[in-house]
């Protein structure tokens, strides 16, 4: 094992891991080894795990959001279970016990963050960014969450009721933004295209329909 | 402990070793109930292997801050204000 890795700490210590392995992999793996050797778990159902996480992606949260701008009444369903809306599409919500979508309007805007760890719609919106578990935007989304958007490039009025959704234990937030101006006769499939993965965390607007076009 | 939506609460300002999903910063904060999730087996005994029985009824309650901020509390950690 070797010991090469730069940081600013004046003490020596034992080699930490395998090379290149950082300490939550290795604690990771040890973990897993673990509970494998005691028959807990498998090797194929943490493969079938990792697997079906990785195949997750903002598409399907995005279908859902297309869905409410075209449907008000999918809408209504969709903010009052998310779940069972999903459900309508195809879609598994995942394993969290409620899925709560909330509706971002002219006067209320949702914003979403977990100061715990990292709790996140996965099954809808795939693996969160890294952003999102870094303890700045952790600390900074409840105590000073109109200077985060800001940096994200969301100045909102000052108006509009500024709503931070905490995900501290059961539930799953997803954000239904605001259906952009000029999108009035677009399909389904040309809206979900705008929805972006931030917009439904509710740090960004969707993208407008020329910026959309241009990528 | 049931509590109605509209109550006005205190998050219990108590310590807890090991594993919880009451957020330090809440602790000793007024709020009102927004509504009820429903009640899920306790996060802080399933952590340990244990079954989470009984059921803790989960709140989503609003706290004000300049903006608000919207977080999920187990009943054990309201009390009535």
């Amino acid at each position: 094992m070797s010991h090469d890795h730069d940081h600013p700490h004046d003490h020596d210590h034992e080699p930490i891991g395998h090379d290149g392995e950082s300490p939550a992999a290795a604690r990771a793996r040890a973990l897993e080894e673990l509970l494998v050797e005691k028959g807990v778990i498998t090797r194929e159902s943490v493969r079938q795990g990792i697997d079906w996480l990785v195949s997750r992606s903002p598409a399907d949260g995005a279908r859902l959001v297309a869905r409410a701008w075209v449907d008000p009444e999918f809408k209504e369903r969709l903010l009052a279970d998310a779940r069972e809306a999903a459900a309508e599409l195809g879609l598994n919500a995942g394993p969290s016990p409620v899925v709560m979508a909330v509706e971002n309007t002219e006067k209320v805007h949702h914003m979403v963050v977990c100061t715990l760890c990292s709790c996140y719609p996965r099954a809808l919106l795939g693996p969160p960014p890294v952003w999102y578990k870094s303890l700045p935007y952790r600390s900074r989304a409840v105590s000073e969450p109109r200077s985060v958007l800001a940096e994200f490039g969301v100045e909102l009025d000052p108006d509009v009721e500024l709503r931070v959704l905490d995900s501290t234990a059961d539930v799953r937030y997803l954000v239904v933004p605001r259906r952009p101006e000029g999108t009035g006769g677009m399909s389904e499939d040309e809206l979900a295209a705008l929805v972006t993965r931030d917009s439904m965390i509710g740090v960004a607007q969707p993208a407008s329909p020329a910026a959309a076009a241009a990528q | 402990m049931s509590f109605e939506q509209g109550q006005r609460v205190r998050v219990a300002s108590r310590e807890h070793r090991g594993h919880h999903r009451t957020p330090g910063y809440l602790k000793g904060r007024v709020g009102t109930v927004e509504r009820s999730h429903g009640s899920f087996t306790n996060p802080e005994t399933r952590a340990y292997g244990e079954s989470g029985l009984p059921e803790k009824e989960l709140y989503l309650v609003r706290f004000e801050d300049g903006h608000l901020i919207y977080a999920d509390i187990y009943e054990h950690w309201l009390e009535p204000q």
